[in-house]
């Protein structure tokens, strides 16, 4: 076991330690918790210099050898990237619910469970090279979030909430499943730097476009993707800072980690062009139009985020169309890529500080309702200067990195009307069109969050609490974060040389040869050109459409529910529910008549089916005897009587004749020369009357009345079909014999070998003992049970 | 000969046998067939020995003797059931 991987299972080996702190009263479990995220962020950073050298730390432990199942830790670009974002955000995450979450009311070590729980998966998708491994990992994700979703699990919401994310995440996670093993069908392996390394080979395969299919499927329900956001705005119901690391910085980046690592399989195909960069576009301008609407804080956010990330997915998209244009040097579509990972890491930064200054908003006033809110800059102007630097590099405006990654964003998307594949043609127009109406909404969005909260009027009476500060420990990583916004807006090329170049590596890997690196420059100021003026009409248009909220806001009151996916999903959930209810009630009718039928309807299908399939009919008379008198005449009897039995009015008479039919088939045996089982008929046949007797005797008095057994077509078509498939089955193995009998050995060695003349008492005793053996175990079974079933009948009701 | 009169005596046991289960199913009262039932195990101890004539087989002579017994404690059961409604009585001495 090397340190990459102890420096996965940690957390999870962490969290098992967790019961200890259960007994410590005194000090905050959040304490104890905190050192492990910066340990291993600190680990991450010593990374750095190998990754940005374009090496890769690879470790492997085998795990199930022989299905090409191992677990090996690989640490590239892109994986660092997203380990930093996980430990570094999981520090700052930690170190606010120390200060959130209360000692003494709160269940603290099972939240600091699901925490590390959730922190090793993440880090296990994140840096796993083999894809069953990163599915383990991957589920483990939905698991610990469902948890964590479902913290205050006293609460309907909260409940709800769990179940949504977990239905919808586990659907896409067993569709990525799916494409895992289509793709180790195609490639024969699970590593993923192999599968990247025979990727020419897969575009030709039949099972590309479904594994693609799959694995999307994954990746946009984990992401919040169009259609399948609809988890993300109940997941709301968490804690905060679980809000602010699961569903703005870790793990709705899953999807998008996933999208970029698989770039170089798939991206060369023209669909995961249509399907990353359409569904992103739409995601990114569905999510920033219904963020208007909502008049919860967190509402606000959890839309914002589908919205970003629609929007790096989209970036991802239109990125993967650089593998089509060889050069690198004058490749004008990689800054859609370089794009994705600058916002990726963007968002992670403003998104967590703005959800934590949505949680102190929450802590102090005891409300996250905007109608309630307002006037709140002059009692919390830290909270303010956090929003206000959050929301303004959300909305991207200069000089926070939202800017930048925005204008970056632009650019990609104006390049993409310059692309001539795909059967772009003028659709292209298309990309930068959308992704500007989407950004005036974002800003629309960030603007309400900000001035709905802080500036206009003081509501004190709708307040639970009087507003203050939020304590210091509560400010302190919300104003890293905010720190961070604005380190990485005024030198953004710290982070182009550490950071993304080697994660671009990783994700476009055939674009550059051995020794070269992608020069990534983000400028600040690149001239007068159209991106500029694209983001000063988003400024103007959303300042305009934010003075005139009021008056056309209430169109939102037409369109959304009428569109609305939570009611599409809610109506599904419902009608599967009451679906496969009457289905289960429609044939699961509790009668054992219709089971009957079901059994034999099937009975007659399958083996109609079969013969006919097979052709095996044959209807051969080669080996048939003749069939004397005798034999006439007691078939006869059998079938007279039989037919009686069908057609007679009591029930003595049909015992009866039952009897009759068993007496004349012990004279079948006679006849056919089986002495020993005539015997045992006439026996058996004799008692077995006489136990009819008995039950019929003990029939209750209500209805002993006395009918014909009343005809229905249902049951005479399925009995007619039965005898006659089975006779039909009789004669065709009559007829298909392939091989003599084997009873000329008993004939020879009845005498010779075991000492007797009769030969069926022989077989059944020496050749055949033991299953003689065990047909008396069941007699003695049945005898038992019987006695059991007399003797306790009463025991039951009187004790129990 | 010997096989004319054979079957000769199993044509009129079937064709007794045939009124008999005629008895049977229509017996206007239990008794009627119980009486019926008793017959045809009669009937066949009879075509039992006939077919142990025509296979020329000893075989089946414990079948006649069997057949004799149970047509004698069905019929018995019989009996009892209709007389007292009931087969094995309790023992009262317990």
């Amino acid at each position: 076991m090397s340190l990459l991987h102890l420096v996965i299972i940690l957390p999870l080996l962490f969290s098992i330690l967790m019961i200890f702190f259960k007994r410590v009263q005194r000090v905050h479990t959040g304490w104890f918790v905190l050192p492990l995220p910066i340990l291993l962020f600190i680990y991450f950073l010593s990374l750095l210099p190998v990754t940005s050298s374009r090496e890769t730390v690879t470790e492997a432990i085998n795990w199930i050898p022989s299905l090409g199942i191992n677990f090996t830790a690989k640490a590239d670009g892109l994986g660092l990237l997203f380990a930093l974002l996980i430990t570094g955000i999981g520090a700052l995450v930690v170190f606010y619910s120390i200060y959130y979450l209360d000692k003494a009311k709160e269940k603290l070590p099972s939240f600091y469970v699901y925490l590390l729980l959730f922190m090793g998966a993440m880090l296990g998708v994140v840096l796993s090279d083999n894809l069953i491994v990163m599915y383990a990992f991957w589920e483990l994700t939905s698991f610990s979030s469902f948890l964590l979703i479902g913290y205050w699990y006293d609460r309907e919401a909260s409940r709800y909430g769990a179940q949504k994310s977990m239905l919808i995440t586990v659907f896409g996670g067993l569709a990525m499943l799916g494409g895992i093993i289509l793709l180790y069908i195609m490639t024969g392996t699970f590593s993923i730097t192999e599968i990247v390394g025979n990727s020419d080979q897969l575009y030709q395969h039949s099972l590309f476009i479904p594994s693609m299919l799959c694995i999307l499927l994954g990746a946009f329900t984990k992401s919040a993707q169009f259609p399948f956001y609809i988890w993300l705005p109940d997941a709301m119901e968490a804690p905060t800072p679980v809000s602010a690391y699961l569903h703005s910085a870790t793990m709705v980046k899953a999807g998008i980690y996933l999208v970029a690592r698989f770039t170089p399989v798939f991206g060369e195909s023209g669909f995961w062009f249509w399907l990353v960069g359409g569904v992103g576009l739409i995601t990114l301008t569905w999510g920033s139009v219904f963020a208007v609407k909502q008049t919860d804080l967190k509402g606000i956010l959890a839309f914002s985020t589908v919205s970003q990330l629609g929007l790096i997915m989209s970036l991802l998209g239109v990125g993967s169309a650089a593998l089509h244009y060889e050069a690198l040097d004058d490749n004008i579509f990689l800054v859609a890529t370089s794009a994705a990972i600058f916002h990726l890491i963007n968002h992670a930064t403003f998104k967590g500080s703005l959800f934590m200054a949505v949680g102190m908003i929450d802590h102090e006033t005891g409300t996250r309702d905007i109608r309630k809110l307002g006037g709140l800059m002059p009692f919390m102007p830290i909270t303010f200067t956090v929003s206000i630097i959050g929301a303004f590099s959300m909305a991207g405006l200069p000089p926070f990195n939202g800017f930048l990654s925005k204008e970056m964003f632009f650019t990609g998307m104006v390049r993409v009307t310059e692309m001539d594949i795909f059967n772009l043609g003028t659709w292209g127009i298309l990309f930068p069109v959308i992704a500007w109406i989407a950004s005036v909404f974002t800003f629309l969005y960030s603007m309400i969050l900000i001035f709905k909260t802080f500036t206009g009027n003081y509501q004190p009476e709708k307040l639970d609490k009087k507003p203050h500060e939020a304590p210091l420990g509560m400010l302190i990583p919300p104003v890293i974060l905010v720190s961070l916004v604005i380190i990485f807006g005024f030198f953004p090329n710290l982070l182009s040389d550490s950071l993304i170049s080697p994660a671009m590596a990783a994700v476009l890997p055939s674009l550059i040869g051995t020794g070269e690196e992608f020069m990534v420059h983000i400028s600040f100021w690149h001239g007068i050109n159209i991106e500029l003026f694209m983001t000063l009409g988003v400024v103007v248009l959303g300042i305009i459409l934010y003075r005139t909220l009021p008056k056309w806001k209430g169109v939102y009151k037409k369109i959304p529910e009428r569109f609305s996916l939570f009611r599409f999903y809610d109506r599904l959930l419902e009608s599967s529910q009451s679906g496969s209810y009457r289905l289960t009630s429609s044939y699961m009718t509790g009668s054992i008549h219709s089971y009957l039928v079901y059994i034999f309807a099937f009975f007659i299908f399958i083996l109609a089916a079969t013969l006919i399939g097979q052709d095996a009919f044959k209807l051969d008379t080669v080996n048939v005897s003749s069939i004397g008198i005798y034999e006439w005449v007691l078939a006869l009897f059998v079938v007279a009587g039989s037919i009686s039995i069908l057609f007679v009015k009591s029930r003595m008479t049909a015992i009866i004749l039952l009897g009759a039919v068993g007496y004349t088939v012990s004279l079948f045996y006679v006849l056919f020369r089986a002495p020993d089982l005539a015997l045992t008929q006439l026996v058996i046949e004799t008692i077995s009357v006489a136990l009819f007797l008995v039950c019929f005797y003990h029939l209750p008095k209500l209805r002993q009345y006395e009918t014909r057994i009343r005809f229905k077509l249902t049951n005479a078509l399925i009995s007619v079909g039965v005898g006659a498939i089975v006779t039909v089955i009789a004669l065709s193995a009559h007829s298909n014999k392939l091989f003599d009998s084997i009873s000329q050995f008993y004939v020879e060695n009845t005498y010779e070998k075991a000492a007797g003349q009769n030969m069926v008492n022989v077989i059944l005793v020496d050749f055949r003992g033991f299953d003689t053996l065990f047909e008396i175990t069941v007699l003695a079974i049945a005898s038992l049970g019987i006695y059991g079933m007399i003797k306790l009948r009463g025991n039951g009701r009187k004790e129990g | 000969m010997l096989e004319i009169v054979i079957r000769i005596a199993l044509l009129c046991c079937s064709l007794a046998m045939l009124g008999l289960i005629y008895r049977v199913i229509k017996g206007p009262t239990v008794p009627d067939r119980v009486i019926a039932l008793d017959a045809i195990g009669v009937n066949l101890v009879a075509v039992t020995a006939l077919i142990c004539i025509v296979l020329k087989s000893s075989a089946f002579l414990e079948i006649i003797l069997l057949i004799g017994i149970l047509a004698f404690i069905g019929t018995v059961a019989f009996a009892k059931y209709l007389e007292k409604g009931v087969i094995i009585e309790r023992d009262n001495h317990r």
